[in-house]
């Protein structure tokens, strides 16, 4: 929380991850726990495989959309590489949540560029207590490797006041309903990983 | 109850609330889901994609005229094409309120300039609102439809990316619509004629501008918010947002209505003030015009001229000039503290900041991650034989710019909707008897709606020698996959005349005009070779669909032989997203192959197994 008492969520990752749903899912929490919210993305062709990130954040007046660098409270990340780009919108005393999953962006597919190794202590050190889990392996498990994304807002509901049933009900308003047992899993997954 | 709305499903809430019976727009990031949001939840609106800006333009200026409030939404270069209604819709005036939106992007997210349109509303004299959040914009489409029916003229409502993606907590109310105003036929109103048109505008220079102006100075959206008198803050749109945060105690003057600027209530602020500033993305629209009435400001001495502000710009702007008066908001502006070995890539950040927190040990860059052309995207096979042939290829708007980037690297030039072929037209002429080489115009199939017609029929008329490749994926891709004439079916979901491209091209005069698979890659080389020989605009349809309109089109993904493969790289030249090398072979990733085969056709050692062999097998 800064001092304007607003707290800051970044959500990075590569397009088609659910970035967009898991930040919207949040804000509608955030408003059914009284809180003012604003969220900030980016579409068209920012969406065609590349980076993505998504701003959320709540309090009792929220002013600017976007979080303002080296204010992030915390910074979930979908993809390693992603979440090592914007570790530099980190508060201090920041709270990390990463995916260790890697997904290889075009120049390193193609042999142009290499992924940087050690990213994950690259992170830690940045951040220490940065909690790294297999989102993607929760996902799979809970029924469906497109629940990373619920993973993830699992891992990130531990740290944030709100109660299990209205991230359930915000989760049921959102998916199709064959699908929320699946959704809930993971989310449950990610947070007691 | 409150809810949260993004920028766009708030204007199209406001223009629901607000008794709007017709509104139209062409897609265009980052305004398309205005247009889309209205079809979808209020059905009570007449809806539809026009072909283009100026005819959404037109074609809602007409139902206003007919008495029927109307809302036309476009981006922000897509008011460039409809200028030309709203400069002289702006002497005829209304009848019903007519509101334009204007969504500009600074940044370029997804855009090919950053244009700040506040000057196009000053130049064809129309009302300015500029919201700075979700329930802003709701509030301020009604109130424009209410300026616009009062002062009888258009209103340009004008957002920006991060109003029009960001979502904030909005309060929804009733729908009222307004009893329809009946058409009455007024000669010297609405045709503008130079006799008629002379006295419309002195009529505006001495009612509707001054009537404007006081209008603008107790309009309830341009307030003053009194702080510390020492920093006097004046902003408009999500700009002022950024400033309240690095600055919550500074005084403000919010302006919702920007133009005509409230000259009255900016003096009043200025005079209470000890120093003033002026926070504004991209042009000093409010700086130059206070300026003007003598006032001393700071502004873009200190702030940036491009790019999207941020509150740690401000911040770090404002407060690094005179005084520090104010106590910022911010905690930021000190380089972090920790670690970091690791320097991001230019792109996803200022490179100067990142710098700062680099220690001077093995800085290693992050790969950028650039857009890309989808798995299974039919334009990779028609760039992909563009590149072989080493073509001059001159581009144009739409997901297939994305062959401008490597490993395809096939694209020379790309301008704005519709250009490729005027500007291959004026190349070929200027660079073809120097290099023998034939060019190609590259365009997708709506934007060869949306502009390129009139250039192939001068194309033709001119006798000039190009080749037109229609790129037709048969949607709107890049925006989101919007139907298009050429699809047969509207906005709404109703069936239309599909427009026939082959019958099109021949009746406008063109002699050859070849239909081609992308995908089938000797196919289109021979017909872009072919093209070549053509005396006169050769026109060639290279038709697949889109992988989001036709998912079902391809038989699954391919997988490698990783003993057949022998690492030669040839189908990393495609750039697919799917494909990577691996230490012993290529790799390809199942979930996201689309299967569009195109590295088995292209692999010299049959590496890859199709997926009908697969199931064979």
């Amino acid at each position: 929380m800064n001092e304007n008492g607003t707290t800051s969520i970044l959500f990075a990752g590569v397009g088609g991850q659910g970035i967009v749903l898991s930040s919207s899912l949040l804000a509608t929490v955030c408003l059914a726990a009284g809180h003012d919210v604003k969220q900030s993305e980016v579409h068209g062709m920012a969406q065609r495989g590349g980076s993505v990130t998504s701003h959320v954040r709540f309090g009792s007046r929220v002013y600017s959309p976007t979080i303002p660098q080296g204010q992030a409270d915390f910074l979930v990340g979908f993809e390693l590489l992603e979440c090592a780009r914007w570790l530099d919108h980190l508060a201090p005393g920041g709270v990390v949540l990463a995916s260790t999953q890697r997904l290889d962006p075009l120049p390193v597919a193609s042999g142009a560029a290499t992924y940087p190794d050690g990213l994950a202590e690259h992170i830690r050190a940045r951040a220490p207590g940065a909690h790294l889990l297999d989102a993607l392996h929760l996902a799979r498990q809970a029924g469906s490797v497109r629940a990373v994304n619920m993973a993830m807002l699992g891992a990130l509901a531990r740290h944030l006041p709100f109660p299990a049933a209205t991230w359930r009900e915000s989760i049921a308003a959102r998916v199709p309903p064959k699908t929320l047992d699946t959704n809930w899993n993971a989310f449950l997954a990610g947070r007691d990983a | 109850m409150p809810t949260i709305l993004s920028g766009n499903a708030a204007i199209a809430r406001g223009a629901y609330e607000a008794g709007v019976e017709f509104a139209a727009a062409y897609p265009g990031t980052p305004s398309t889901e205005i247009l889309e949001e209205i079809a979808a939840r209020y059905k009570e609106i007449y809806t539809e994609w026009s072909v283009n800006e100026k005819v959404a333009f037109e074609v809602a200026f007409g139902a206003a005229l007919g008495g029927r409030r109307a809302l036309a939404a476009m981006k922000h270069v897509g008011v460039n094409v409809a200028a030309d209604a709203l400069m002289t819709a702006a002497y005829t005036g209304v009848n019903a309120g007519m509101v334009l939106v204007s969504a500009d992007d600074p940044g370029m997210h997804s855009s090919q300039n950053e244009q700040d349109n506040r000057f196009l509303a000053l130049l064809a004299k129309v009302p300015l609102l500029e919201p700075t959040d979700s329930q802003e914009a709701k509030d301020y489409a009604i109130a424009a439809f209410a300026i616009s029916e009062q002062f009888d003229t258009p209103v340009m409502l004008r957002v920006t990316t991060r109003i029009c993606h960001g979502r904030s907590v909005v309060t929804l109310g009733e729908r009222q619509v307004p009893p329809p105003r009946p058409y009455v036929k007024s000669a010297q109103k609405y045709v503008m004629i130079p006799a008629y048109a002379r006295r419309r505008h002195a009529l505006l220079e001495a009612e509707r501008r001054p009537a404007l102006q006081a209008y603008a100075e107790s309009f309830a959206g341009n307030r003053l918010q009194m702080g510390d008198p020492a920093m006097g803050i004046v902003a408009s749109g999500v700009s002022y947002q950024y400033a309240r945060e690095a600055f919550p105690q500074a005084s403000f003057l919010k302006l919702g209505m920007s133009h005509p600027l409230p000259v009255a209530l900016v003096r009043q602020f200025a005079a209470s003030v000890e120093r003033l500033y002026v926070v504004e993305e991209l042009e000093p629209f409010l700086e130059d015009q206070m300026r003007a009435l003598g006032l001393a400001v700071v502004g873009k001495q200190v702030l940036p001229r491009t790019g999207e502000l941020a509150p740690e710009i401000v911040q770090r702007a404002l407060a690094g000039h005179g005084r520090s008066v104010a106590v910022g908001g911010l905690r930021v502006a000190e380089a972090p503290a920790a670690p970091a070995p690791l320097v991001p890539a230019p792109a996803t950040g200022s490179a100067e900041q990142t710098a700062a927190a680099a220690p001077a040990a093995a800085p290693a860059e992050l790969p950028a991650r650039p857009p890309v052309l989808c798995p299974g995207c039919p334009h990779r096979g028609l760039f992909y034989v563009l590149k072989k042939l080493r073509a001059t290829v001159v581009g144009d708007i739409g997901c297939y710019t994305l062959g401008v980037l490597p490993p395809l690297d096939a694209m020379d030039t790309c301008i704005c909707m519709g250009a490729s072929i005027g500007v291959a037209q004026g190349l070929v002429r200027a660079t073809d008897a120097k290099t023998g080489k034939r060019l190609v115009a590259v365009l997708g199939d709506s934007t060869f709606i949306h502009a390129g017609i009139p250039s192939l029929v001068n194309a033709v008329y001119n006798r000039a020698r190009l080749t037109v490749i229609i790129a037709d994926n048969r949607t709107t891709a890049m925006t989101g996959q919007q139907d298009h004439p050429g699809t047969g079916r509207t906005l709404n979901g109703a069936t239309a005349p599909a427009l026939d491209f082959e019958a099109l091209a021949r009746a406008v005069g063109v002699t050859s005009v070849v239909t081609v698979d992308p995908l089938d890659l000797d196919a289109t080389e021979r017909a872009v070779r072919t093209a070549a020989d053509v005396e006169g605009p050769a026109v060639i349809i290279a038709r697949r669909p889109c992988v989001f309109v036709d998912r079902q089109q391809y038989k699954g993904p391919v997988a490698v032989d990783p003993e057949a493969c022998t690492r030669c790289r040839l189908c990393l030249r495609l750039g697919c997203p799917a494909i990577s090398l691996g230490d012993q072979a290529v790799v390809v990733d199942s979930t996201l192959c689309a299967g569009c085969e195109l590295c088995a056709d292209i692999c010299p050692q049959g590496a890859f197994i199709r997926p009908h062999a697969r199931e064979q097998a």
